[in-house]
């Protein structure tokens, strides 16, 4: 028995099934993504003054993702309108294309990660704290017995607050150099990881969620651009309509990013 | 609703998305980059016009 509405539309709804269950799944999306933002005002509504961080991420990344997703929706766009008018070699294009823009804009979001867990905030004995990236430690370094060096580049501060404001004067004015650490001057360390403070856990959270999602979609276009394409032979609409719910999610998640750049990037 | 009404909403949202970043760049009192978003949003404006003229024959729903 054959299923209905693979290919056109049921009369009812006015959708083929792929569309329906597509636009379904999206909803819960905006449920999963909606419960986190309304999370994330939460608490920078409810972070005291001079708590939430400012300017602990890098725009100028965050602006060439936003450049890359923006380029990703209209080469998805354009993969299957070449569908629509019949040019198998275009849709190929446009999505080889998609999918290398996807995997360099992970490529840089791995980068930004890597750099928030090689970033340190020490807090020495003398009550100041040492802020910077991880350069090296010396072989015996071990922070429980106090033995050893560590190096970071970056600065030292008095207050605590002075690192939570990256676009204040005093923070551009700040000389970073190469800090050679006692492990017994160190009263105590931790790296810009999610378990940091409210703000690095919201941020891995939801950059993270959003960056599984870019990996979804790129295997699904994968799949589609490579294995699945034999479909456009046996049933050229069928594939069509494929292209254009992957095309949806993609959008979706593009959509996410438009919310969640502004959001992180520029508070 | 069709890819080419989401991505009509998708290309508003960026346009929007440009002009405010603009905003926060003047704010910031970072011309260039103001300058730049500004730039942006117009560019994305023409790109919006040029990609209903092209998916003319594709419809909404």
């Amino acid at each position: 028995m054959e299923i209905p509405y693979t290919v056109h539309k049921r009369a009812d709804t006015g959708l083929y099934n792929a569309k329906l269950g597509i636009w379904l799944f999206l909803a819960s999306e905006v449920m999963l993504f909606g419960g986190l933002f309304s999370a994330y005002i939460l608490l920078r509504v409810g972070a005291g003054e001079g708590t939430w961080p400012h300017g602990w991420l890098d725009v100028r990344l965050g602006t060439i993702n936003t450049i890359l997703l923006a380029l990703s929706a209209i080469t998805t766009l354009l993969a299957w309108a070449a569908l629509k008018v019949k040019e198998f070699g275009k849709f190929k294009f446009f999505h080889a294309c998609t999918m290398l823009l996807a995997l360099t804009f992970l490529g840089i979001k791995s980068y930004e990660y890597y750099d928030k867990f090689h970033h340190y905030e020490i807090q020495l004995n003398n009550g100041t704290i040492a802020d910077g990236h991880f350069v090296e430690q010396s072989a015996d370094f071990d922070l429980a017995k106090k033995t050893g060096t560590f190096t970071i580049h970056g600065h030292i501060v008095e207050r605590h607050a002075e690192l939570m404001d990256m676009r204040s004067d005093e923070a551009k004015k700040a000389k970073h150099e190469e800090h050679v650490i006692a492990a017994a001057d160190i009263k105590h360390m931790e790296n810009y990881s999610p378990r940091h403070n409210t703000f690095t856990a919201i941020y891995f959270t939801m950059s993270g969620l959003h960056a599984l999602h870019i990996l979804g979609g790129t295997l699904v276009i994968f799949y589609l651009w490579g294995p699945g394409s034999r479909m456009w032979k046996t049933d050229p609409e069928r594939f069509t309509n494929r292209i254009e719910v992957s095309g949806l999610f993609w959008h979706f998640v593009d959509l996410v990013w438009v919310f969640l750049f502004p959001v992180l990037y520029l508070t | 609703m069709s890819l080419k009404a989401f991505h009509l909403i998708f290309v508003t949202l960026l346009t929007a998305l440009c002009f405010g970043c603009a905003a926060w760049a003047f704010n910031a009192g970072s011309t260039e980059w103001g300058v730049a978003g500004i730039a942006a949003g117009i560019l994305v404006i023409l790109y919006g016009i040029y990609f209903l003229k092209k998916l003319k024959r594709i419809s909404y729903l």
